[in-house]
């Protein structure tokens, strides 16, 4: 009997969204008399942090600064259609809905100063700052803050636009039943070291190192907070999680937080981040979602390192005490 | 059902309500006072959602009755801003990206005001006690950890 090392690797590909019944969010953004812009969404804001990328996204294609964006996400009795915040989905669909809204937006907005400056819209830019300029003359400018005042009570425009991101439906191929389930993958690589007491058949993770690939990071300090507790939770749906541990009989199911198991701050495991951008086609500025995919590859390290350890295969999820001793007494016999 | 009197200093103001009686302090703070900073998680006193500070003790309020906190001296994370200037573990919670959907956040800060105020250069085991009686679906625990470490330096130079 003795505490016995592990280690074990996994990798996995991971979508974002879903298509089998077509994923479509829809978005609306304009702006008040003032020059701020105001982006309405169904789509809902779990923590994650949609409505900060949601702002950045908006800002950057109208060309202000994020804090000139309100992102509104309050009713879905009201809002504009989305399918909602799931399957990792939420930046991808929403954003690229945002970027098309934004797009109309801008080019009245652009029109209006045009108006304004007696130039032609397309020779006007945004500094990014609130301001619209005359290429190559940017002497020659306007404050979004003057357009929008314009807009509003002088001219008789809504700087405003509409934004629509479908991926349509998928039909499987009737030779083949191929179908296109899922697009935009992101991807990711775990390596998880543990110890695997064999005579009690307790696991402790020492350290778990990942590597995700995700696209472009909108923001990568909340992208940085999604991996690392995406990290935690899946150690923690590898050895503790389960409403129903002798799934189908609902039996010794907890029913509380002290009986429903998850590591707490004293049982974690050195954690190590690593992520890759490689620019998707179809995300808003390249982004994927990094989202359910960060909590997924930890799990078949686990299972992989315990097998590393001890030699059993556990294939049933949590991998307790428990079921690493029947595997092991299943093995000496 | 018969009312009863309770009155105690929440954040630094006097309140007094009637409450019927086998109220929580959770409910009297959400429902009759409008403090809704301490969150209900299980009502159980498993989770640690709805920690707040009675006379300088970390308690449970959703297992405590209001009317045992008459005179009592009761402190929330509602009350720690001063001014519209962040407590220092308000401020560290957010530079350290401690926070994502923010339920257990109320309850974290409470656990780490108690531990930095009784201990005001924690070690990260200092820490993981003071926070073992609250859970966190989001984060992961590290986040919280480091902004509670990084307060409690943050103190110490403003002391120094």
């Amino acid at each position: 009997m003795a505490i016995r090392r592990g280690r074990g690797v996994a990798a996995i590909n991971y979508p974002t969204g879903m298509n089998l019944g077509g994923d479509p969010t829809q978005a609306l953004v304009h702006s008040t008399p003032t020059g701020n812009f105001m982006v309405t969404l169904s789509s809902v804001d779990l923590g994650q942090g949609m409505k900060q990328i949601m702002a950045q996204i908006c800002a950057e294609t109208i060309g202000v600064p994020t804090d000139r964006v309100v992102v509104d996400t309050a009713d879905t009795d009201t809002g504009p259609h989305c399918m909602g915040t799931f399957a990792s989905r939420g930046t991808h669909r929403a954003g690229n809905a945002v970027i098309q809204a934004a797009k109309e937006a801008r080019q009245v907005m652009l029109e209006v100063a045009a108006e304004e400056l007696e130039v032609n819209a397309s020779d006007l830019e945004t500094d990014g700052q609130g301001n619209i300029l005359v290429k190559g003359a940017p002497q020659k400018s306007i404050s979004i803050f003057d357009v929008a005042l314009s807009a509003h009570f002088k001219r008789g425009r809504s700087i405003s636009g509409r934004g629509m991101f479908l991926i349509p439906r998928s039909h499987p191929e009737k030779e083949t039943g191929a179908m296109k389930p899922s697009t935009c993958y992101a991807h990711a690589c775990t390596v998880a070291e543990v110890e695997v007491d064999d005579e009690t058949g307790e696991v402790t993770v020492l350290t778990v190192k990942n590597v995700f690939e995700i696209g472009r990071a909108l923001n990568p300090k909340m992208v940085e907070q999604q991996l690392v507790g995406g990290s935690w939770m899946g150690i923690s749906h590898a050895l503790y999680e389960t409403t129903e541990p002798y799934y189908p009989n609902r039996d010794h199911g907890g029913t509380d937080f002290n009986q429903y198991l998850m590591p707490g701050p004293g049982d974690l495991a050195e954690t190590e981040i690593i992520v890759l951008e490689r620019p998707s086609a179809d995300g808003p500025y390249g982004a994927k979602g990094p989202g359910e995919m960060c909590a997924n590859p930890q799990i078949p390290a686990v299972a992989n390192a315990v097998f590393d350890a001890v030699g059993v295969r556990i294939d049933t999820l949590p991998i307790t005490p428990e079921r690493i001793l029947r595997a092991l007494k299943a093995q000496a016999n | 059902m018969t009312k009863v009197p309770v009155q105690f200093t929440l954040n630094g103001s006097e309140k007094a309500e009637f409450i019927d009686s086998g109220t929580t302090l959770l409910n009297a703070l959400r429902d009759k006072i409008g403090d809704t900073s301490p969150k209900g998680g299980c009502h159980q006193g498993t989770c640690g959602a709805c920690s707040v500070i009675i006379d300088g003790e970390l308690r449970l309020s959703c297992l405590t009755l209001a009317e045992t906190c008459n005179g009592a001296t009761i402190t929330t994370t509602s009350g720690l801003a001063e001014g519209g200037v962040l407590h220092p573990l308000q401020r560290a919670f957010l530079d350290t990206f401690a926070t994502q959907c923010g339920f257990c956040t109320p309850g974290m800060i409470m656990a780490a005001k108690v531990l930095l105020d009784h201990t005001p250069n924690p070690s990260r085991e200092d820490v993981v006690e003071a926070l073992s009686g609250n859970i966190c679906r989001c984060t992961g625990y590290e986040p919280i950890i480091q902004a509670v470490l990084s307060a409690a330096r943050a103190n110490s130079q403003n002391a120094a």
